[in-house]
């Protein structure tokens, strides 16, 4: 199978779509600027024309309704904000507009539209280039929310994305562009609302998605190394929410940890716990333990931003309190030197920002 | 001119008409969601719809009822979905300020300030794409309150910048609720020339003469099929009741009854009335008045939705 990076994986995706269906479009400031939403747009209008790669005016909230007006006339807008923050210029025509207009029109009318976000995280992203909203749009009836942490996910639920009749926003995070993953060539979709166990274990359920998820992944060999089986959730989907695949699991493990992408506080980490102990409680052996960013905004210079952000330690040490088993020092230290870059603010070594 | 004319008063005492017997009957109580009545600015609907043809869209915000009903919009859904019934024109979901009639080309009506202005400047996008290509043109109705938000500001330029075949609306009924011009724009503003300098031909007339209206609309939509783009209307009306309600509002002091005078001087209905002294019109009122009756009664009898019904969404 092909390995192509996230980003291409984007880019494959709508290239496709939009050679299946006519309806597709994709809208917003920079899909035809030489840079390309970062390559997953770049010279897209070549080969399908300036309508339907619409580069858009600085007008976020009148862009969204434009998307939304287009799609209830039929077309099936893809709209793209290089931030997750742009968005929130448009929260209105989002919240009040798309998401309910399935709603508002008695079940008649649909609003077939994607929204992509892009979390930025590092090289001084600082306070507004930096936030992890998904909490926000997850709260909102009638919308979808999906945050795949690598390239088929990527793919195969940005097709399910476009093909759905109502609004999906669809989180991207800048430190997964660039990850390599098996892609199969044609064209395929992911349901939206489900999650994939991304890895078997019986010990504990360690809930994550996004790029959270990733850094997850690179304790794989730690805990396994120390006896630790663990059961390793990717979302994939945050509304609707795979409360089953969750429940599953938790019910073989007794223990759950949930690493969030943001902030704990009334996060998707706070719903998933309280859904486990609505549901499961007598069957917990461990008080449930959830790992976010620090609740405040993320600072640009690197010697503070670290401070903020999720990091192996602290996923070693809630692993650890839950399944009671202590982290052998050997092999944290073998397979953590190997993790670790000289600078915390970037995701690999060559990268050079800006953004 | 006198089918015309004839046309108009239609329409007109249509509105009237309706919008009379939701006031008398909101006391009831049983049209239970806010209602923002038309009186007195009915002619810029009927002006501009008389304009139109059946495909040709339209969009609205929170004071809706004449552009539903002067396009031609099914008055027993509309009188259903403000007695929340099953049978209302969104089933009950929305109320007065969701009206909606897909067949008659009312796209949507929504009460947030604006926000259909950049929604109807999307459904003209899908007039210009290439994909099963209907040529039609979007009218969006907005009041002078809408022309504060930055939406509209967005939506006239980048109708401009995309050559959208869209008609701008502009009722300038000179409150936003109850909060008037002065207080809100600079004297110096003039949306005229703000519109004209985004690109965008722009015009303005009395919004309560119809026929002058009509004459206005009929030119600029002729513009817009044979150039393939937008244009800005403004024209100046006055809403007689309160805001939001059945009632008369005078007692707020909000503004002097001299001035509500002076508007229901220039009442848009009696106007076009007196060009058609020399018909009997009688039959034509007869007519409307069985119509509107059916409308309530139909919309009395039906049945509020099933609690079922909720499990189609979500």
């Amino acid at each position: 199978m092909p390995q192509i990076k996230y980003f291409q994986a984007i880019k494959e995706a709508q290239t496709q779509l939009m050679y299946k269906d006519k309806r597709v479009m994709i809208m917003g400031l920079g899909v035809n600027d030489p840079k390309g939403i970062f390559g997953t747009t770049k010279n897209l209008n070549k080969i399908f024309g300036n309508k339907r790669i619409l580069e858009t005016p600085t007008s976020e909230n009148a862009v969204t309704g434009i998307a939304i007006g287009a799609a209830i006339q039929g077309l099936r807008p893809i709209l793209t904000h290089q931030r997750v923050e742009f968005s929130l210029l448009s929260i209105e025509q989002i919240i009040n507009q798309a998401a309910k207009w399935y709603f508002m029109s008695g079940g008649e009318s649909n609003t077939p539209i994607v929204i992509r976000l892009i979390i930025g995280k590092g090289w001084g992203q600082g306070p507004q280039h930096s936030q992890s909203l998904e909490t926000l749009f997850s709260h909102i009836p009638g919308l979808k929310v999906v945050s795949p942490s690598n390239a088929y996910d990527a793919k195969g639920l940005l097709v399910s994305a476009v093909k759905d009749n109502g609004p999906v926003i669809f989180f991207e995070h800048r430190w997964l562009h660039n990850i390599y993953g098996e892609v199969p060539k044609k064209l395929y979709s992911i349901p939206i609302g489900k999650a994939k166990v991304v890895q078997n274990g019986k010990d504990i359920t360690i809930v994550s998605f996004s790029e959270a998820l990733i850094q997850v992944l690179r304790l794989k060999k730690i805990l396994s190394g120390c006896g630790i089986s663990a059961e390793i959730i990717d979302l994939r989907s945050l509304r609707p929410l795979d409360k089953s695949s969750i429940f599953r699991s938790v019910k073989k493990t007794k223990k759950i940890l949930v690493v969030d992408n943001g902030w704990k506080s009334y996060g998707i980490s706070a719903e998933i716990v309280s859904l486990v102990s609505e549901k499961l409680l007598s069957i917990l052996k461990e008080k449930p333990i959830r790992l976010g960013i620090r609740e405040i905004p993320i600072p640009s210079t690197r010697a503070l931003a670290k401070n903020c952000y999720l990091n192996s330690e602290s996923i070693l040490k809630a692993v650890s309190k839950l399944t009671k088993v202590k982290i052998k020092n050997k092999i944290k230290k073998k397979y953590l030197n190997q993790l670790l870059l000289k600078e915390t603010d970037i995701p690999y070594k060559d990268f050079q920002g800006p953004f | 001119m006198k089918i015309l004319h004839k046309n108009l008063f239609k329409k007109i005492y249509k509105i009237r008409k309706i919008e009379t017997k939701i006031s008398d009957l909101y006391n009831e109580q049983e049209m239970r969601c806010p209602v923002h009545l038309s009186i007195g600015q009915e002619a810029i609907a009927v002006g501009v719809c008389q304009a139109l043809r059946k495909e040709d869209k339209v969009l609205s915000s929170h004071r809706s009822h004449a552009h539903y009903i002067a396009k031609g919009g099914n008055i027993r859904s509309m009188i259903a979905e403000l007695y929340g019934k099953e049978t209302g024109c969104a089933k009950g979901l929305g109320g007065s300020m969701h009206l909606q009639d897909k067949k008659a080309g009312v796209v949507a009506a929504v009460p947030i300030v604006g926000s259909t202005i950049a929604i109807g400047v999307g459904v003209a996008l899908k007039a210009t794409s290439n994909i099963n290509r209907k040529k039609f043109i979007t009218v969006i109705f907005f009041g002078e309150g809408a022309t504060e938000e930055g939406i509209f500001h967005e939506s006239i330029n980048f109708a401009v910048v995309n050559n959208l075949p869209v008609l701008f609306v502009c009722e300038n009924n000179l409150f936003s609720v109850y909060t008037p011009l002065k207080d809100r724009q600079s004297n110096k503003r003039n949306i005229i020339n703000i519109v004209k300098n985004n690109g965008m031909p722009a015009f303005s007339a009395d919004g309560n003469d119809v026929t002058k209206v009509y004459a206005l609309a009929k030119k600029s939509i002729n513009l817009i099929r044979k150039y393939n783009r937008p244009v800005f209307l403004e024209f100046k009306t006055y809403r007689w009741l309160e805001h939001c309600g059945p009632n008369w509002d005078d007692d707020l002091g909000y503004r002097k009854k001299s001035e509500l005078n002076r508007w229901i001087k220039k009442c848009p209905l009696k106007k076009i009335e007196k060009k058609l002294t020399k018909n009997n019109l009688t039959t034509i009122k007869n007519k409307i008045d069985d119509e509107v009756a059916d409308a309530f009664n139909f919309a009395k009898k039906s049945n509020f939705p099933k609690k079922s019904f909720l499990k189609k969404f979500y």
